[in-house]
């Protein structure tokens, strides 16, 4: 089959990552790559590791071995608010938005860094967030469920990142806001960013992603084109089926 | 046929109108050991905490033993013989030790636990025995050389070993556990994995909720799999994959 993910460069690579919150590790020599307006998808059944795999992707837990390297930096165990100017950008499950604020003042605070152009982005996110423009002036937490985890993506683009991390950003929503958010998501891997995301709806996942990799208990089992994953015995199996 | 040591029917238990249960049905016979699985939210601890006397249910029955439990409280339940674990040990963390595990003798003595602890009119020849029988738990869940500290001062590992110790000296006709791998190392795993074939040979029907799903095929004769707070199968593991409704659950949906 063609895959033109191929020729895409790598702005992500994962090598034999390891780590944990103190005890076991939670992920274990896992690897992937992310590449430049693609969708990479982590898949894998409950306890796999894929939002720890984030964190510490991210910083926010420490890395016993391994790297990670951004835009041929290595930046394993840079502290978040270093990597976010290193043009990652994370977009946690829960928490990702300040409720009390408006949409805008939100992105503002999600371009807070930016020296300036920060209301041309807002402009730019506008194009990309129909939805968002219309409701700028609206507090977070009176927006839908839908709505807020868009928001809590355009902030995330607010610094322009190269790669963007997301975890479970359909988590709670309808069958048919999942599908507009995940169609929402290949919008912005179009405009050039290439993204990370972790989902518990593993079809869907792979219906929209480019890449899959499926972990299992904290370790890469399988990997390939998404299209191909999804008819894929092998990854029922690894769910459900013979273990041993 | 044999009565069912544990019946659950057309159970449902909503929380802030969100189905946590719903009419959920399943039973267990005696002397299996059992795993209870499904995707997150699929609402198994919901089912535990029903079962154990935590939550009421809306609506439903569940019989243990023939004996209809609904409404009874936890340690009367747990009198009963039924005894559940948490996904976090909790043990009585300003006890002893090994005062811990006497209180889990006290479900088999049918006494208040305030009894156990202060009781100076006990025969002689039951404190030996008691004494003997703790000694040998000790020893066997290698927790003697701690077995005088304060409880809240054991490791992890520790900690999930004294609540299979506590179970043991109670002697459950049926022990639900709520992930008991959870935080695990693969060495204390094995250890865990052998403590459920004991509590078995002992004679207690275990239920196990867990996540680690090569731990459920090696340890359980059966599964049951909950989805959306209902149970949609019941069978061996090897069935689980040619199951279309298990698929699903796991691997999600992606219909409008």
């Amino acid at each position: 089959m063609t895959a033109p993910e191929h020729d895409a460069p790598v702005v992500l690579r994962v090598k034999d990552l390891t780590a944990g919150y103190g005890g076991p590790p939670i992920i274990d020599h896992v690897s992937l790559e992310v590449r430049k307006g693609k969708i990479a998808a982590i898949v894998g059944p409950n306890g796999a590791g894929k939002s720890t795999l984030l964190k510490a992707i991210m910083g926010v837990i420490k890395v016993t071995s391994g790297e990670v390297i951004l835009l041929d930096k290595n930046c394993t165990n840079m502290a978040p608010e270093k990597l976010v100017r290193h043009k990652l950008a994370y977009v946690p499950q829960v928490a990702n938005t300040f409720p009390d604020l408006t949409v805008r003042e939100n992105l503002e605070m999600g371009g807070y860094t930016r020296r300036h152009g920060v209301h041309e982005r807002i402009e730019e996110l506008g194009d990309l967030f129909p939805d968002l423009r219309k409701s700028l002036r609206r507090k977070a937490g009176a927006l839908s469920g839908g709505q807020r985890s868009m928001l809590a993506m355009a902030r995330g683009l607010m610094l322009d990142p190269e790669v963007m991390l997301l975890d479970e950003p359909s988590a709670g929503l309808s069958p048919l806001l999942q599908k507009s958010l995940w169609e929402q998501i290949e919008a912005v891997a179009a405009t050039g960013v290439g993204i990370c995301v972790v989902e518990q709806n593993t079809r869907r996942s792979l219906r929209h992603a480019d890449w899959g990799y499926v972990l299992v208990l904290g370790k890469n089992r399988l990997d390939g084109p998404a299209s191909q994953l999804l008819n894929d015995q092998e990854v029922i199996d690894l769910y459900v089926g013979r273990m041993s | 046929m044999t009565t069912p040591l544990l019946e659950v029917k057309n159970v449902s238990k909503n929380f802030g109108g969100v189905a946590a249960v719903h009419e959920c049905s399943m039973s267990i016979a005696e002397g299996s050991v059992v795993g209870l699985i499904g995707p997150n939210g699929a609402g198994k601890s919901s089912l535990i905490d029903l079962v154990s006397g935590f939550e009421r249910p809306d609506t439903g029955s569940v019989l243990f033993a023939g004996q209809e439990i609904v409404g009874r409280r936890p340690d009367v339940i747990s009198r009963l013989g039924l005894i559940r674990t948490f996904q976090t040990p909790r043990e009585w963390r300003d006890l002893s030790v090994i005062d811990n595990v006497r209180v889990g003798r006290s479900a088999l003595e049918r006494e208040s636990i305030w009894r156990t602890l202060t009781s100076g009119r006990r025969l002689r020849r039951e404190e030996m025995a008691e004494s003997e029988e703790l000694f040998d738990l000790m020893t066997h869940y290698r927790l003697d050389a701690v077995r005088n500290a304060r409880a809240s001062g054991l490791s992890g590992g520790q900690k999930r070993l004294l609540e299979f110790a506590r179970i043991a000296a109670a002697k459950p006709r049926l022990t639900i556990l709520d992930e008991p791998m959870g935080g695990v190392n693969p060495v204390l795993g094995e250890r865990i994995g052998e403590a459920i074939r004991e509590l078995k040979r002992a004679g207690s029907t275990v239920v196990v909720v867990e996540h680690n799903l090569p731990f459920i095929e090696k340890t359980c004769d059966e599964v049951v799999v909950m989805d959306l707070g209902s149970v949609i199968a019941q069978g061996h593991f090897s069935e689980l994959r040619d199951n279309a409704r298990v698929v699903d659950a796991y691997l999600g949906n992606d219909d409008e």
